[in-house]
């Protein structure tokens, strides 16, 4: 059921304010608009990664929109992450023609490789795992889609060398130009 | 005559399986060489088991080439082009010649599907090309009045695609009779049924056939503004969308006065947030309004009392996909098709144990057998159909004693299934019923949005006793109560989600009941898929002590000398298979 999403989370120690006026464009195109909530949400996490408290707490002062209300809905649509998530976000399609192809090899695989369990993120904050339930690949079986690039027809051993060729490059040092 | 053309197929799955870097190959190719030809992007064709595929247009006729990666993308350019010489051997589907595929291809009729793999669906002007936006243009110029085009609708008996089935005229008449001064029109494409991918394959290969029918409908009821509910997990059918809209809205197609008929539309886009549930029209309703995507009881109906409590129309897709056809084409045209109570063509995206995994469309009465041995290829590997399921977590699944059902929304219901959104997922002798029904109750524990008790909590006592008996731990008594439970919740639920969430279990139990009684009875799984109830065996035979799977055992279970019969701990054991996959004798066998 949808409440069980919010377990289970470890503590977030982390320090760090986010800048909240990143979100006055999202908040002044949505303002005053009927069904407003989700496309707020939808926008904070976008800049984000993922819903901070402060975030709730300026759109709440800004649209009159209750925290309550706004708490109730980001805790029930499973897009909506409420603690930090890694850069890479890698979801494992376990939808029906991925199940039948043996999905679970590749959440297998990748929880031994990575060392975390589903919903989890690595330590060095890269990566995060999460199932998801259908990504419409399905000819492609079975499939994961990391940030808006799909891989299909995939192995363990395959899904595995895609996350290490990543981690390969988010290692390199980002290349500099200089502009005159 | 013109140029020769190049089309590279840039659909998800396409993209999936490479056909981006084959793009880009070949693009890379046409500079270095200053090749001559257009080079295109198209989207998805439903061909995806022969992804990535590249289409040649030459003064000859047409090529489409399959499974073309950056090396063989190379070839084919170099021979066809540059030498006029095509590479037969790669063509999947040409005019001039017939090739394998011609199975998979000939039994379809592409009406939903027409534009999807032909046009570049970033430009507007190629769908203009096949008379794009000529249905609206009709009814803007022959002034057919909203009534007439309700009554076209009616007459053609299409019904509504996203699996409820309701005639989809009758529904625009009722919200025609309301009077309010703000009416909706709604796009269903939250596409949540795993195994589905339909209306993806619409959204990013023709988007404009959406509008033009949101357009359309919208003139109808006497609607001025429509929404577009897509799920998030679509951004590249999200992407194509608002470029279509934009473009839309710059040719007068969309905003004020279009056609010059007085006539006001507009669209906006709003991103599921990843419930499964929103599908459900009411819950699709009240999530745009902004709450948690709760469904309500019905009556009031959407098109008397639906978004904002004015008269709102939700219609899915792939429904939508077919309205400019039937208007410019004429409702005996779409009704000459199809069975008796059910009109016109269905899409289905073909998946899991079957050669042909893709999309196909096909005319409603098409035989069930048809559709998987001679259009889908049949099951590989040799393996036998065990069976097909249909309508995602709320259908059932079909065994081989009915593959003579003709597919129409009555004659699935019949056997315990339902057509659904249009997933078919093929299942072979490798597949555990129990766990199949398993599998389905999980997903719908996870999705029920809790409001009603019968599918907050019935759910989850079926879900559990799923899993103590796939854990050998049941009984038969179990299975009775299951069966109960089931008929309860049937009657009980609020919405859809809860009323059809018992149908795997009652279909499996209906035509696979043998299985469960083996995992009740003989604590078994015949399947041999539920891990609590297989157990590996080496072969004493056949163990040549090579000492490899002791080595490869993640849990240390294997024990034994060198060159010796080696033995498994099945108390140790962990089931992962690992050492069947690594014996190169064939000693590890699961039983």
């Amino acid at each position: 059921m949808r409440i069980a999403r919010i377990q289970n989370q470890k503590n977030d120690s982390t320090d760090n304010i986010p800048d909240l006026e990143l979100l006055m464009p999202v908040i002044n195109k949505y303002k005053g608009r009927k069904g407003n909530l989700i496309p707020l949400l939808q926008g904070a996490q976008h800049i984000y990664g993922y819903i901070p408290r402060e975030a709730f707490e300026k759109i709440s002062e800004e649209t009159g929109l209750q925290l309550s209300d706004m708490y109730g809905v980001a805790t029930f649509y499973s897009q909506f992450r409420l603690k930090p998530v890694g850069k890479n976000i890698i979801k494992v399609c376990h939808g029906t023609a991925c199940h039948v192809q043996n999905a679970n090899s590749i959440t297998d695989a990748i929880q031994d490789a990575l060392n975390i369990k589903d919903t989890e993120t690595t330590d060095d904050g890269l990566f995060t795992l999460e199932s998801v339930a259908c990504l419409g690949c399905c000819s492609l079986a079975p499939v994961m889609m990391i940030g808006d690039n799909t891989y299909g027809k995939l192995t363990g051993k395959e899904a595995v060398r895609i996350i290490k060729d990543i981690r390969i490059k988010e290692s390199q040092p980002a290349e500099v130009t200089i502009e005159k | 005559m013109g140029k020769t053309q190049v089309i590279v197929g840039l659909g998800s799955c396409g993209i999936a399986a490479g056909a981006g870097k084959t793009y880009e190959k070949i693009k890379a190719l046409k500079e270095a060489e200053n090749l001559t030809f257009e080079l295109k992007k198209t989207s998805c064709v439903g061909m995806c088991y022969r992804e990535p595929l590249v289409e040649i247009i030459d003064e000859t006729g047409t090529y489409l080439y399959g499974e073309i990666d950056e090396i063989r993308a190379v070839e084919i350019i170099d021979k066809h082009i540059g030498q006029q010489s095509p590479v037969k051997e790669y063509v999947v589907s040409s005019d001039l010649f017939s090739t394998p595929e011609n199975e998979f291809l000939d039994d379809q009729v592409k009406i939903v599907l027409r534009n999807c793999g032909r046009i570049d669906p970033e430009r507007i002007e190629e769908y203009e090309a096949r008379q794009g936006y000529d249905a609206l243009r009709k009814i803007a110029t022959e002034n057919i009045s909203s009534t007439d085009v309700i009554q076209k609708i009616l007459d053609s008996g299409i019904r509504g695609r996203g699996g409820g089935g309701f005639p989809t005229g009758m529904k625009w008449k009722f919200a025609a009779n309301n009077v309010a001064d703000e009416k909706y029109i709604i796009c269903n494409a939250d596409e949540g049924d795993p195994g589905a991918f339909m209306d993806r394959s619409v959204l990013e290969g023709d988007p404009h056939a959406v509008l033009e029918a949101m357009v359309i409908a919208g003139y109808a009821i006497g609607a001025t503004h429509g929404y577009i509910y897509v799920r998030a997990e679509y951004p590249i059918a999200v992407k194509r969308l608002r470029i279509a809209i934009d473009q839309a809205r710059k040719y007068g197609l969309l905003g004020k006065n279009i056609f010059g008929s007085g006539f006001d539309f507009n669209i906006d886009i709003r991103l599921g947030a990843g419930a499964f549930v929103c599908g459900e029209e009411t819950a699709l309703l009240t999530s745009i309004e902004g709450n948690r995507g709760e469904p309500k009881n019905k009556p009031p109906f959407p098109a008397n009392k639906g978004l904002f409590a004015q008269p709102t129309i939700i219609n899915n897709v792939e429904t939508l996909a077919n309205i400019p056809q039937i208007i410019l084409k004429g409702p005996e045209w779409f009704s000459s098709m199809g069975t008796e109570t059910s009109k016109g063509t269905k899409v289905f995206a073909l998946g899991g144990k079957i050669n042909n995994t893709g999309l196909v469309e096909i005319p409603m009465g098409t035989t069930l057998r048809k559709i998987l041995f001679e259009i889908g290829g049949g099951i590989p590997n040799g393996k036998k159909f065990k069976a097909a399921q249909t309508g995602g977590p709320s259908g059932g699944c079909i065994p081989a004693q009915h593959l003579d059902t003709p597919i129409d929304y009555e004659s699935l219901k019949a056997i315990g299934s339902m057509m659904g959104s249009g997933g078919l997922i093929v299942m072979d002798e490798d597949n555990c019923m129990v766990d199949v029904a398993r599998f389905f109750l999980e997903f719908t524990v996870d999705e029920s949005c809790g409001k009603c008790t019968p599918c907050r909590i019935g759910t989850r006592r079926l879900l559990e006793m799923l899993n103590k008996i796939t854990e050998g731990k049941g009984t038969l008594e179990d299975l009775d109560k299951m069966e109960e439970l089931c008929h309860y919740i049937q009657k009980n639920a609020l919405c859809a989600l809860g009323q059809t969430a018992p149908n795997p279990v009652l279909s499996t139990l209906k035509y696979f009941r043998d299985e469960y009684v083996a995992h009740v009875v003989d604590k078994r799984c015949p399947a041999g898929v539920c891990k609590k109830l297989v157990h590996y065996e080496i072969d004493p035979e056949k163990c040549k002590g090579c000492t490899m799977c002791a080595r490869k055992c993640p849990a240390g279970a294997i024990s034994g000398n060198v060159k010796e019969p080696h033995v498994i701990d099945q108390n140790k054991c962990i089931k992962c298979g690992t050492c069947m996959e690594t014996c190169k004798f064939g000693a590890i066998s699961k039983k």
